[in-house]
């Protein structure tokens, strides 16, 4: 039996709250199909499964807040299923007459809770009532037993409590409140326990600009790629060279990743960040790239991101030089243990062959975990990125 | 081809503006001043921005115009001129 759990989506997240199931019990899943979505306090997140197999039982009903690590469902795999296949025959002969004490044999604590839950359906605008009233709504109950719960039902559940309004108020704070608190978490955590150490480098860019400019003119402008993608595809190749740069540090020991898994920091719109994953950014085309970043985006953006997105990238990309500044020197989002940042791209005095020249350059920085790597390795990879950019043509 | 004044380019570029940051109030926006001063937008709000001009009005904007749409004026300008040439 698989049991899928309540995955990690960050190391800043302790619990999320499962808004809906996408399967039910009996349910054909396969590996990374999308099976429930969770609140988190960085928004709604698809929540994928990696094991192919029937769903046997939904174990926690909607509306809960789940800590990490918490049994959320339980999977036969195919060989299972094949299993209780076989032992059925004696089972159709007793379901009608024991049916109750069957259910509470296989799960005594949750038997119960769960049956309600399975009937009770809630309208979208009372969970988010529920939520900001800080209202378990698997606790609401509907007016009339199998009706949708509704807003009303809610307020009503919501009265109920009125001894502690205010307290139960200001205990939910706001989704941006949220957000912030998010980011606080992991940045103190990041700033206390890792020794970060900082490198800079100014390349030229001017042929991996060149080149871009000459392959968006031949491109329609829904098929232009952005000038950061090149620089997402060197970065990715380039930690391959340097691969103690790109993966985690747990439990006192570096864990390289064999994946680049790109973690491209992203601003949301009225505030705050995420840095979801680009999946093996170092072997995809430039098109995919930008294919892959249009559609996180977008749903960053529209608040729909999934949970491999969320939990497995290996390093984080920032941009920060789109608003004009020169270069960042970032903080590493942990486990992780570096961060690459791009500054702005402008015109600048270039000292070449004696002689001083007009380049596009960009400031490319590295903050990385002294714990995983040194200050050595750190200048090989900015060396090998330099390298790479100068080639653009082949970094498609 | 559709021909289209001043005014409706005026409305097509902010109802492109509104799809990519719903909190813009047209009103508030400075004509002469710099649209990503004004508004918090990235290169890929930007590129939406193009592109969606570019499904009302049938024009392509190549990047090298991009300058010319950085204020509403600028913008409003260049998009009437593009749009009145290909009659």
């Amino acid at each position: 039996m698989y049991e899928f759990r309540m995955p990690s989506l960050g190391a800043d997240m302790e619990a999320g709250t499962l808004v809906e199931w996408l399967i039910k019990s009996g349910d054909e899943v396969q590996r990374g199909q999308v099976v429930a979505v969770v609140e988190t306090q960085k928004g709604a997140v698809d929540v994928e499964i990696w094991e192919a197999g029937t769903v046997d039982r939904l174990v926690v009903e909607t509306g809960r807040k789940v800590p990490v690590g918490e049994l959320l469902a339980l999977l036969r795999t195919a060989g299972e299923a094949a299993a209780t296949a076989a032992e059925t025959p004696a089972a159709p002969a007793t379901p009608q007459a024991v049916t109750a004490p069957t259910i509470v044999a296989a799960a005594p604590p949750r038997a119960a809770t769960a049956a309600v839950s399975a009937r009770q359906r809630v309208a979208p605008s009372a969970r988010k009532l529920a939520e900001e009233l800080g209202i378990d709504i698997a606790a609401v109950q509907a007016a009339e037993p199998g009706a949708v719960i509704s807003r009303a039902d809610v307020e009503r559940a919501a009265q109920a409590k009125m001894p502690t309004p205010v307290v139960a108020k200001s205990a939910v704070p706001d989704w941006h409140a949220q957000m912030r608190m998010a980011i606080a978490t992991a940045m103190s955590r990041s700033k206390r326990e890792i020794p970060h150490y900082y490198l800079a480098t100014d390349i030229d860019v001017t042929a991996v600009s060149s080149w871009l400019e000459t392959e968006n003119l031949k491109r329609s402008v829904t098929e232009r790629l952005l000038p950061v993608v090149p620089f997402m595809k060197a970065v990715a190749l380039a930690l391959r060279e340097v691969p103690e740069l790109n993966g985690f540090w747990v439990d006192g020991a570096a864990r390289p990743s064999a994946a680049v898994h790109l973690g491209m920091a992203i601003a949301m719109r009225g505030g705050g960040l995420v840095a979801p994953a680009i999946h093996d950014a170092d072997r995809k085309s430039l098109d995919q790239l930008m294919a892959d970043l249009r559609d996180l985006i977008t749903r960053v953006r529209s608040g729909r991101l999934r949970s491999s997105e969320m939990s497995d990238p290996t390093v984080t990309f920032t941009n920060l030089g789109e608003q004009g500044v020169e270069g960042v020197f970032g903080v590493i989002y942990p486990p992780q243990v570096a961060i690459v940042g791009l500054g702005k791209i402008s015109e600048r005095p270039w000292v070449e062959g004696g002689a001083v020249v007009v380049r596009k350059v960009a400031t490319v920085t590295l903050a990385a975990d002294h714990r995983a790597s040194d200050g050595h390795r750190g200048g090989l990879f900015l060396a090998a990125l330099d390298r790479l950019l100068q080639q653009p043509e082949k970094l498609r | 081809m559709t021909s289209y004044n001043r005014e409706q380019i005026r409305d097509i570029i902010f109802d492109a503006l509104g799809a990519i940051a719903p909190e813009v109030e047209p009103a508030l926006i400075v004509p002469d001043r710099s649209l990503r001063e004004q508004i918090d937008i990235d290169s890929f709000d930007f590129l939406n921005f193009i592109i969606r001009l570019h499904e009302t009005l049938g024009i392509d904007i190549p990047e090298k115009d991009y300058a010319e749409l950085l204020t509403l004026n600028s913008a409003i300008e260049y998009l009437t001129r593009r749009c009145a040439a290909r009659e």
